[in-house]
């Protein structure tokens, strides 16, 4: 667990430092914002689509922060040296994992007050669910994101296959927590058909992370 | 040796499907409800079950490589999800023509179609991943763990209609219904027949498809070889 938490240190320091991944993720996810408000009709308010349209903004913004997590250790055979260190490749993944966690939480809690304001949206409403909702489909993001920028570091054309990989495996958290963030904004709350969409969040969690936690080795080690 | 026995697979399956053929189109009554229409369900339903079926075992060939580092697993696994990408696409394809005809639409956005769709997105991408990477070791090692990954959503997929309310018909094959016949039996009959037949004709591709991929690896290990000299 201290190696965990090493790793994770280490990675949000060199992020505070340099601020490159956060800024650009919060500046992009503005940008986001900006642009749907001009493509679709927000006259009301936000009850139909707020889900949708911000988990669509997170997912863009998150993968720029997930993106550069292996991508970032390439300089100066960083990854090299981290594989080569007494870290179990578990430790290393995990740490990661919560630097990650951590810098999409802060995109979010910057989107969330600007989308609101911009979509006329009431996040305080079920705040203990949406915060829920929050934590368990960013955990599913970031374990996928996490893994796949892992996967393809070392590929020629990196660029252009995470996106093709990531977010066809994100589909399944995307949308149970678009169909709860929606649910939670027009305001009837978790009801018996919401159920099966917590379920899956929560199975994709434990499925992903197992898978990743058992497979990291494999990746990283030659 | 080898070569015949797949000829007379390749044989027997082709025949055994023009014979199924004729007692679908021929024999079989239409149904009741749908009409003619129906009939497209005796390739949709066995070329999804032979779909999965490929890529349950694409998944088993990726474990066994990960365990063994045995690259022949990794021939079996690249080539059992080409054949299983090309029966999802049957399926999708047979999918939407009897959707045009019985509910007036090509697509729907219903559970089980959306993850048969992603399910169809994740395998296409495993594929192009594949052809982005030169070294062979490393090839077999990711491809075998997004292997893994993908197959949750065929998982997923095959258990969407009991997880969601969908428009997509229910389990009507008795193994899925715990024996109750909801569908006739002569029917039901003819559905596993052609199943068969259609898995057969997977296995030929299958091992037509294994047979390229190893004369394809032995040509990259002869232009290696070459370029070293």
């Amino acid at each position: 667990m201290r190696h965990v938490l090493t790793i994770a240190w280490k990675d949000l320091r060199s992020e505070l430092r340099t601020k490159e991944s956060i800024n650009a993720a919060a500046a992009f996810s503005m940008v986001i914002l900006v642009l749907f408000s001009f493509v679709l009709d927000i006259s009301g308010d936000a009850r139909e689509f707020g889900g949708g349209l911000l988990w669509l903004v997170f997912a863009f913004a998150g993968a720029l922060v997930l993106n550069r997590s292996f991508a970032r250790e390439q300089s100066n055979d960083c990854l090299d040296a981290l594989v080569a260190s007494p870290l179990p490749g578990w430790a290393l993944f995990l740490g990661k994992a919560l630097a990650n966690f951590a810098l999409l939480a802060v995109v979010e809690l910057i989107a969330l007050p600007v989308f609101g304001i911009l979509f006329n949206a009431d996040w305080l409403r079920f705040p203990g669910w949406i915060a829920l909702t929050c934590a368990l489909a960013t955990w599913g993001m970031t374990v996928i994101g996490t893994m796949f920028s892992a996967l393809t570091v070392n590929l020629r054309l990196r660029e252009l296959m995470l996106p093709v990989l990531v977010y066809p495996m994100l589909i399944p958290v995307l949308m149970a927590a678009m169909q709860l963030t929606s649910a939670l904004l027009s305001g009837t709350g978790i009801t018996g058909d919401d159920w099966v969409w917590v379920k899956l969040l929560i199975g994709f969690d434990i499925i992903f992370t197992s898978l990743s936690l058992a497979l990291i080795d494999v990746i990283l080690v030659n | 040796m080898k070569t015949k026995i797949l000829m007379a697979m390749a044989l027997f399956s082709g025949l055994y499907l023009v014979r199924n053929l004729y007692v679908i189109l021929l024999q079989l009554p239409d149904e009741a409800a749908q009409g003619a229409i129906y009939r497209i369900m005796y390739f949709h339903v066995p070329g999804w079950i032979t779909s999965f079926s490929a890529y349950f075992l694409a998944a088993v060939a990726s474990i066994y490589y990960l365990v063994k580092r045995d690259s022949r697993a990794d021939e079996f696994a690249v080539a059992l999800t080409e054949v299983g990408t090309i029966f999802t696409m049957l399926g999708l394809g047979t999918g939407m023509v009897w959707a045009r005809i019985i509910w007036g639409v090509w697509w729907v956005w219903d559970p089980r179609l959306t993850w048969a769709f992603i399910c169809f997105l994740i395998y296409a991408g495993y594929l192009l991943l594949r052809k982005t990477i030169d070294e062979p070791g490393q090839r077999a090692r990711i491809a075998a763990v997004v292997s893994l990954f993908a197959f949750v959503s065929v998982v997923i997929t095959y258990k969407s209609i009991d997880w969601w309310r969908t428009q997509h018909p229910g389990a009507v094959l008795s193994f899925r219904t715990g024996g109750e016949q909801r569908m006739d039996p002569a029917m039901e009959h003819m559905l596993f027949q052609n199943w068969f037949a259609l898995t057969a004709f997977a296995g030929v591709i299958m091992m037509l498809r294994l047979g390229q991929e190893r004369m394809q690896r032995e040509l990259d290990a002869l232009r290696r070889y070459t370029h070293n000299l």
